[in-house]
């Protein structure tokens, strides 16, 4: 049995989950059961961040994957935003990196800059 | 002096949210006048996620929370002075700002929003022992730096305070490839939400001490050291249990105060228990003409609450500037019961009431299964169930027009034994 | 170069003595060791102008106590430096603090100082009526101000500055020799050669002095005082400047507006400090400060605390008199030392001292015929109306306002990166403008006053410091730790 807090919303609903047979309690939804079983099986953070941008108003545009990606990436995408730097303007949700690592996630701008 | 309809102090989720509405209700001489140079305020360097869910049903970052309100103040005839500073409202609603282009401006408004926001609490408000040290810095202020500015504050670093703030910039520092030694906590429990706890410090292994505070910093030009201690059932730091961290740096996450030095100054009435305005159902303040609506009315955990609170005042304002009607002057007075520490509003006039009345509070520990009830005359009006109560989570109770017939004088609500 | 005269230190000694050799034909330096003028003793202390009742007739102390107060008066207003005369109250319960308040105005006539009187209860209800209800009697001073300290200090230096001193900030003195009837002074980065040295080195004046004599004259025992500084709203708490007698709890604390209309609380007295530089606040202290000041009112409220700080006192033990003088061992070396409470008072009275000493040891003063003297800018929250709005057509700049606390423009802070004396830390802005003064203490103007001051000194941001050298506030950047373009 692990015991997990689900992190979908602000809830916070105390799980429990069979690691065997995948069987999840504790959850007042569905999505806390799906994020259950993904956190046993292949755990998924949203990312966000910053890249350097240059010509704006601000030295940083805000970034963030455009759905969760395995958690054991963060610390690479990370680094892949590193070597990042745009030019003003960009428009928000503009894929700054796409399948990022591979994955089929993208990187998007976050505000229009 | 120039006249204009409404005037909104501040651009920030609260102040575009009362803008839009006005303007939905039909005000079209709308001036929001913002002292930074991009609207949106505090979200703009929020650039995590989780807002939202509750306003557009999907979790956005703070910029992109931002955004689509902006868009949606851009479709009104709303004029947005950026880089603009208020220096007085008055109690005749006049407002005086200055800007580089316009120099000093006074604008005289049939009404106006109070949405300034709110400011941290800083080192001096709870008195850090230590030297004076380079390295502390409030988080919202290291966050501007990491986020907006691009600049690394430090690369060892100590978290006092686990509201979700506090816990949002630790896994912020972290990313960015910084040493987060641990989260601080006076009380018992996080004030931050369960979530934070989890995919801020639990995913990085940062330890979160619980009924411990900061009891002295050491460092001669930039911080050096912390020292941490357990604290007592009273919030005092216990001698012997001290613990040292090696570090630069000295994150303060310890609370938000509504930024009410304008309203002061009109003469607006304020509630010490939040340190805002004292307002009644329509969010109006004591002056009638002017409301509030946001962290400057009392600090929220939840934005989509602001930007529901902001439409509120919006809509207020509006039908204030369009109507003639006085309105009574009879109200109902809502106080503290069992484990409530403030209520906002703070009156009600029953007849100012549409249909039904949402009142926001708070509650001053962490329960589990109890009741809300809500009392008049020693009369149980209402009653619900919650199974979960923190003071980091603000809770709400909904009293109809009818409940509300029944009630004279005052209102109670308590935290109840199931 | 050789100097005529060498002033080791830019405190309000180091500067009132500059600023008044700047007035005649002579080549006058300042050294200093830190990052800019009034960092030590004179930052921070209860920035009080004391009327003078206090020291013992006949020292140099009383002496220009009297003469200091007096000249605060006409000098802060030409100056533009923030002066308030709110006069002061030494307040009493009983007969034993009546007899006490007795002897101070009878000290007080006996040195000279103006418009004292003793008033009775009903007296001080009148023009303090958040004093405790116990308090019968008190010694009204009405010649006691309020004034910014860091403020005064910078006036006279920049005014010395404009006038031809050369300040060297950053140099602290390692070395003094004397040849040829000639001080050679080796600092940290530069050699100087001077005919006559001054010694205004505050908590460090001891050793300066044997630096030179190569004898331990005299010994500096730092006394640390800890404060606590409240919002403006609690300001108005007290209309003048509130001593205690001495009580159960020890020397007696003072509650006062300060200049800026903040409320200031303290200071306590801790001895047996290690280092001369511990500037540290310690909780005992704080709770010594909040009991005994509740003794003169019990209505303060710390909850509205915006900052603690503590500054050293440079006393010199078992004797209540200032070491000033020439030397008598080494012809040219001045003292000013153990300058304590009331230094601050005396500051402008230094300059006057230092003159005819040097005139005495045979120096020649001619006055300059092109003596210029400009005040401080005024601060926009001061400004009417029309006068902001002349000041933006000048100078679009100040429509932008960086500090909301304190009302502060960035046509100021602007103003303050290039006039004489140019510092690249947040707290020399704050010490120039008073943004980040405020309750929210720079949380919010930090990181645009940091932006400006790159930008007009075309600096790193690693290179601005919060305060002192090495008080870095930016460690590297983001993304890499590479500067963007």
């Amino acid at each position: 049995m692990k015991k997990l807090i689900c992190i979908t919303c602000p809830r916070g609903c105390h799980l429990e989950i069979d690691e065997e047979t995948l069987d999840v309690k504790g959850n007042a939804c569905p999505r806390g059961k799906e994020y259950g079983i993904n956190e046993i099986t292949n755990p998924k953070r949203t990312i966000t961040s910053t890249v350097k941008i240059v010509g704006a108003e601000i030295n940083r545009l805000p970034v963030k994957t455009d759905k969760p990606i395995a958690k054991s990436l963060m610390f690479d995408v990370m680094k892949e935003l590193d070597k990042i730097c745009v030019s003003h303007p960009i428009t928000r949700g503009t894929v700054i990196i796409s399948n990022v690592l591979g994955s089929d996630v993208n990187i998007i701008a976050c505000r229009d800059l | 002096m120039s006249k204009h309809d409404l005037v909104i102090v501040g651009g920030g989720p609260a102040g575009l949210s009362a803008a839009y509405e006005a303007y939905k209700e039909g005000i079209r001489d709308i001036v929001i006048i913002e002292r930074d140079s991009f609207l949106g305020g505090i979200l703009n360097q929020c650039i995590h996620n989780g807002f939202g869910l509750h306003r557009f049903k999907e979790e956005l970052t703070g910029p992109e929370y931002a955004s689509r309100y902006i868009d949606m103040v851009k479709t009104t005839s709303a004029i947005i002075k950026s880089d603009s500073m208020v220096l007085h409202v008055t109690d005749n609603k006049e407002v005086h700002y200055v800007n580089k282009d316009e120099g000093y401006q006074i604008i005289e408004a049939k009404a106006v929003i109070l949405a300034m926001g709110c400011r941290e609490r800083t080192r001096g408000a709870i008195s850090i022992p230590g030297t004076r040290a380079s390295g502390v810095f409030t988080a919202g202020a290291c966050q501007k730096y990491v986020n907006m500015d691009g600049y690394l504050v430090g690369k060892r670093i100590v978290i006092l305070g686990s509201g979700d703030i506090g816990l949002i910039m630790a896994r912020r520092m972290t990313l960015e490839g910084c040493k987060v030694l641990a989260v601080v906590e006076l009380m018992p429990y996080s004030n931050g939400l369960n979530r934070n706890v989890v995919q801020c410090l639990n995913d990085f292994n940062i330890p979160l001490y619980l009924s411990h505070t900061v009891t002295d910093l050491i460092g001669k030009n930039r911080v050096e050291k912390v020292i941490v201690s357990k604290v007592d059932e009273n919030r005092k730091p216990i001698k012997g249990t001290e613990m040292e961290f090696e570090c630069d740096t000295l994150l303060l996450s310890v609370g938000l105060i509504p930024e009410n030095e304008l309203s002061k100054e009109a003469g607006v009435e304020l509630d010490r228990r939040t340190n805002g305005p004292v307002v009644y159902e329509n969010m109006e303040t004591s002056i009638p003409g002017i409301f509030a609506c946001g962290n400057v009315l009392h600090v929220h955990d939840l934005v989509d609450n602001v930007s529901l609170e902001a439409s509120k005042a919006g809509k207020s304002a509006a039908k204030y500037i369009l109507s003639k009607k006085e309105l009574s002057n009879d109200y109902i007075n809502l106080v503290n019961g069992n484990e409530v520490s403030y209520t906002c509003p703070q009156k009600i006039r029953k007849d100012n009431v549409d249909d039904v009345i949402e009142v926001f509070f708070r509650v001053r520990s962490v329960m589990k299964n109890k009741r809300i009830l809500v009392k008049s005359n020693g009369e149980v009006i209402s009653k619900v169930m919650r199974l979960h109560l923190a003071p980091g989570e603000m809770e709400s109770v909904k009293i109809t027009k009818e409940q509300l017939s029944t009630c004279s004088d005052t209102i109670e609500i308590s935290v109840e034994e199931d | 170069m050789k100097y005529d005269v060498l002033i080791i230190g830019a405190g309000i000694v180091g500067s009132s003595i500059a600023f008044e050799l700047s007035k005649y034909n002579l080549k006058v330096a300042v050294v200093e060791k830190e990052n800019d003028v009034s960092l030590g003793t004179t930052k921070a202390n209860s920035g009080i102008v004391h009327a003078g009742y206090d020291p013992r007739p006949g020292t140099i102390m009383t002496r220009l106590n009297v003469l200091g107060n007096k000249m605060y008066e006409e000098l802060a207003p030409k100056l533009n430096v923030h002066y308030k005369k709110i006069g002061s109250l030494v307040i009493g319960r009983n007969d034993k603090d009546k007899a006490l308040i007795e002897e101070l105005y009878r000290r007080g006539i006996e040195n000279g100082v103006p418009e004292l009187s003793i008033i009775d209860k009903d007296e001080i209800k009148k023009i303090e009526p958040n004093l405790n209800e116990d308090i019968t009697v008190a010694l009204l001073a009405k010649s006691a101000a309020v004034v910014s300290p860091w403020e005064m200090c910078l006036a006279l230096m920049e005014n010395a500055v404009r006038n031809g001193v050369k300040l060297h900030l950053n140099n602290e003195v390692k070395e003094i020799k004397k040849e040829n009837d000639c001080f050679i002074i080796k600092t940290d980065k530069n050699t100087f050669e001077s005919q006559y040295v001054i010694n205004a080195a505050g908590l460090y004046s001891d050793k300066i002095n044997s630096l030179v004599t190569g004898r331990d004259d005299f010994s500096i025992v730092p006394i640390k005082g800890e404060y606590y500084l409240l919002d403006k709203g609690q300001g108005k708490t007290v209309n003048h400047v509130i001593f205690q007698t001495p009580n159960e709890l020890g020397k007696g604390v003072l509650v006062s507006q300060t200049v800026h209309g903040n409320l200031i609380v303290g200071p306590n007295a801790s001895f047996d400090l290690k280092d001369k530089n511990d500037v540290s606040v310690t909780q005992e202290a704080l709770d010594y400060i909040r009991k005994a000041s509740a003794l003169s009112c019990s209505n303060i409220n710390f909850r509205d605390n915006i900052r603690n700080f503590s500054g050293v006192r440079a006393t010199i033990s078992k004797f209540d008199d200032f070491i000033i003088g020439e030397s008598d061992s080494v012809k040219g070396f001045i003292n000013f030392a153990g300058i304590k409470s009331p230094g601050l008072t005396c500051g402008p009275a230094f300059g006057i001292e230092a003159k005819e000493i040097l005139e005495k040891s045979g120096l020649v003063f001619t006055k300059k015929d092109d003596f210029i003297l400009v005040p401080l800018p005024k601060f926009f929250n001061e400004m009417s109306k029309e006068e902001i709005d002349m000041k933006i057509k000048e100078n679009p700049l100040y429509g932008r306002i960086i500090c909301r606390c304190e009302t502060v423009s960035e046509g100021q802070i602007v103003d303050a990166l290039h006039r004489p004396i140019v510092v690249p830390s947040i707290d020399a802005i704050k010490r120039r403008t008073n943004a980040g003064m405020g309750r929210c203490q720079g949380g919010f103007c930090g990181p645009k006053v940091l932006e400006i001051i790159k930008r007009e000194l075309n600096l790193e941001p690693t290179e601005i410091m919060q305060d002192k050298e090495g008080s870095n506030i930016v460690l590297n950047y983001t993304k890499g730790g590479v500067k963007d373009e």
